[in-house]
């Protein structure tokens, strides 16, 4: 289809934890007296050299390790995973902010990052002052940028600021302008952190918005780092998962994210055995969550989805529900609900159940929490997303009517006609 | 047939060739210099209420002190010149050189957090310093010319100008030059050995005991003459004094040896910067 314009070979980046070793001219004019006279460093048994050998030492860590991918002109490349899982050192080596200790990275055409907001805005220069400084950092001629001036006060809406110094901007007026800049450079490659999370819902749309136009419009490549799975999802044509430094998975962005979440979020069945909750709701017991696949193991959308709570009561409560909500994994809230309430005797043992009903979800991944409710007014306590569970297709229904994957988040029995 | 390496444009490798200082790359960046200068002169001045006007004040009194202090008290000779003007055409010339070389040895440090989040290449910093502190070293020339005129108009003092004066560009550039040479060895070291921080104050102090600011090469006993001249301050300096006020001990060759000097100091601060830049915010 198209030509790979980044290719990323066996890329590794270690650092060094702590201090460990010479930080002083003193310790190496020490070390070098030593070795002047045919003794040994005093210093470099604490670990100086950069000893790739030394990797299993743990002086040192690889942030990321022998990563390879290449991505194809035009695409929007998802980066997502863990903290820590190596996505932000990638994105360092990519925009040139460090070398890498191991591995080449080959491009074509200029590369222009947004690792924070606001980079390289001066506080003291006006907004359109610091258009000129930012643009020409990430080096845009100035003619170039007097040119796309009016587009980019005009994207970042911030019009009536533009001759007041930025230090007296809000937060999202400042990653408003900066995103602007960036996105109006037309670099051939646009590398883009978690910096969206800062505009309101409004801008979030229209960067996004923005940077789907400059991939598929102009043929220009994003690469795209989040936690929001939402604009991930909706953006993104492949999604690399990152885990502990190297490539989990790189390919379709809804399995990537699948992945993600599923390394995420515990198994299909918690058991809380003999757990209190919290403190202040020592008279409930946890005793498991879980959801019962069917004898295959997999729900599909014709299958009905049942999902169990069971608690132990060490005392009597007049009133107790639990009320249950659930998500997809790019984070839409779908529904909540409730069981009806019930009096609660000393030392009961209660199972409360739900029963999603066939052909109501569609293909994806879901996850559950739940409240635990008395007197249908006071949530005693909050689980975290404990319950996980995928719907596939059901593909004898499908196979009739539709070759492809169903779209949109619901699979109603939606009646229909031909007249 | 273009090879497979050729059609990469932009290639990140662990180690890079010493030499390879891709010098293109700095002059394709080259508005930036004039966008960062701006920067600096405009943040620095945009809220303070005399601007400009510190500029004026530091060298007056430096120049009452040493005026005090060296002529009056010690009774050094200034070359048979007014000690005003003597010391200014030293502290000004002087100035430029330890402002630039103060800011530019802490280019690391002072731009970590822009460094930290956006490439382009790092040496733009550095050129960009030594060219804004030409706005102050101007501002100060200003007042120094403006002594010369007051002392050969109103009084009969011995100041005349000569053609040496006409290599004042050239004295800037090569001042400027060595301050950027030195001052990027030091902060590619300072990286790696923060304790050389500490030196870089009262080194800059100690080498201008050892360049002719506050005396004449003239009045340097024979027996230190040598050392004075191997300093490649000191012809700049003298030049420059030779120029406008008419006395200066100096030589085309003295010259020439300061030039070949700064060459190399600055191919060997490129080249060790160049080391450090790709890594250092692995260490800062």
């Amino acid at each position: 289809m198209s030509e790979t314009i980044i290719s990323v070979e066996n890329l590794s980046k270690q650092y060094r934890l702590g201090m460990v070793g010479s930080g002083t001219l003193r310790e190496d004019l020490i070390g070098l007296w030593y070795k002047a006279r045919g003794k040994e460093d005093p210093y470099l048994q604490l670990g100086e050299t950069n000893d790739r050998s030394t990797k299993g030492s743990s002086d040192y860590v690889w942030a990321i390790k022998d990563v390879n991918f290449e991505v194809k002109q035009g695409e929007v490349l998802g980066i997502i995973g863990k903290n820590g899982a190596g996505k932000s050192t990638l994105l360092k080596l990519l925009s040139r902010v460090t070398a890498p200790t191991t591995g080449t990275i080959k491009a074509k055409g200029r590369i222009a990052s947004l690792l924070e907001v606001g980079t390289g805005f001066h506080p003291e220069l006006t907004g359109k002052e610091n258009v000129y400084l930012n643009g020409a950092i990430m080096g845009m001629k100035k003619s170039e940028i007097t040119r796309k001036m009016d587009e980019i006060i005009d994207f970042a809406g911030v019009e009536r600021y533009i001759d007041t110094p930025v230090k007296r901007y809000s937060s999202g007026m400042y990653v408003r302008l900066a995103f602007a800049v960036a996105a109006h450079l037309e670099p051939e490659i646009l590398i883009v952190d978690e910096v969206l999370a800062v505009g309101d819902a409004e801008f979030q749309k229209k960067a996004i918005g923005k940077m789907e136009d400059v991939s598929a419009g102009q043929g220009r490549t994003v690469l795209f780092v989040s936690h929001n799975m939402k604009a991930v999802s909706s953006m993104c044509t492949r999604t690399i998962l990152m885990s502990k430094g190297t490539v989990a998975f790189n390919g379709n962005t809804d399995e990537a994210i699948d992945r993600y979440l599923g390394e995420e979020s515990s198994g299909n069945d918690v058991h809380f055995n003999d757990v209190n909750p919290s403190e202040n709701t020592s008279s409930i017991l946890f005793n498991y969550a879980k959801i019962t696949p069917p004898k295959n193991g997999v729900f599909k959308t014709t299958d009905k989805v049942p999902i169990e709570v069971s608690l132990s009561f060490t005392e009597p409560l007049a009133a107790f529900h639990v009320n249950m909500h659930v998500w997809t994994a790019s984070e839409i809230h779908l529904f909540e609900v409730s069981t009806e309430a019930v009096p609660i005797l000393k030392g009961d043992k209660k199972t409360f159940s739900f029963f999603i009903p066939e052909w109501t979800l569609n293909t994806n991944q879901y996850i559950c929490k739940f409240n635990f409710v008395i007197n249908r007014s006071k949530v005693v306590f909050s689980t975290s997303r404990i319950l996980k569970f995928s719907i596939i297709e059901d593909v004898e229904e499908n196979n009739l009517l539709w070759y492809g994957k169903k779209h949109g988040i619901l699979n109603l029995k939606i009646g229909t006609t031909v007249s | 047939m273009i090879s497979e390496e050729e059609k990469w444009s932009l290639v990140i490798e662990p180690r890079e060739k010493w030499w390879n200082l891709r010098l293109n790359e700095i002059w394709s960046y080259r508005e930036l210099v004039f966008i960062f200068v701006r920067r600096d002169i405009v943040a620095v001045y945009k809220q303070t209420i005399l601007g400009p006007l510190w500029f004026f004040l530091a060298p007056i009194f430096t120049v009452i002190a040493y005026n005090f202090v060296f002529g009056s008290i010690a009774g050094m000779s200034t070359d048979g010149i007014p000690g005003p003007v003597f010391y200014l055409s030293g502290t000004t010339l002087w100035g430029y050189f330890s402002t630039c070389f103060t800011a530019t040895s802490n280019t690391f440090t002072d731009n970590a957090a822009i460094f930290g989040k956006v490439y382009f290449p790092r040496m733009i910093a550095p050129i960009a310093t030594v060219v804004s502190t030409l706005f102050k070293f101007g501002v100060q020339l200003l007042m120094f010319f403006f002594l010369i005129a007051y002392y050969m108009i109103f009084t009969d003092a011995n100041i005349h100008i000569t053609n040496w004066a006409w290599m004042f560009p050239v004295l800037v550039i090569m001042m400027g030059g060595l301050a950027l040479g030195v001052g990027i060895i030091l902060s590619a070291m300072t990286t790696k050995y923060r304790d050389l921080k500490n030196f870089i104050g009262f080194g800059v102090t100690l080498l201008m005991y050892v360049s002719p600011v506050i005396y004449p090469v003239s009045a340097v006993p024979d027996a230190y003459k040598w050392f004075i001249k191997y300093n490649p301050i000191s012809p700049i300096i003298e030049a420059f004094r030779l120029g406008f006020t008419g006395v200066g001990t100096v030589s085309p060759i003295d010259l020439a040896y300061s030039g070949a000097f700064i060459v190399v100091i600055l191919a060997i601060g490129m080249a060790l910067f160049h080391r450090v830049e790709r890594t250092f915010m692995d260490t800062v």
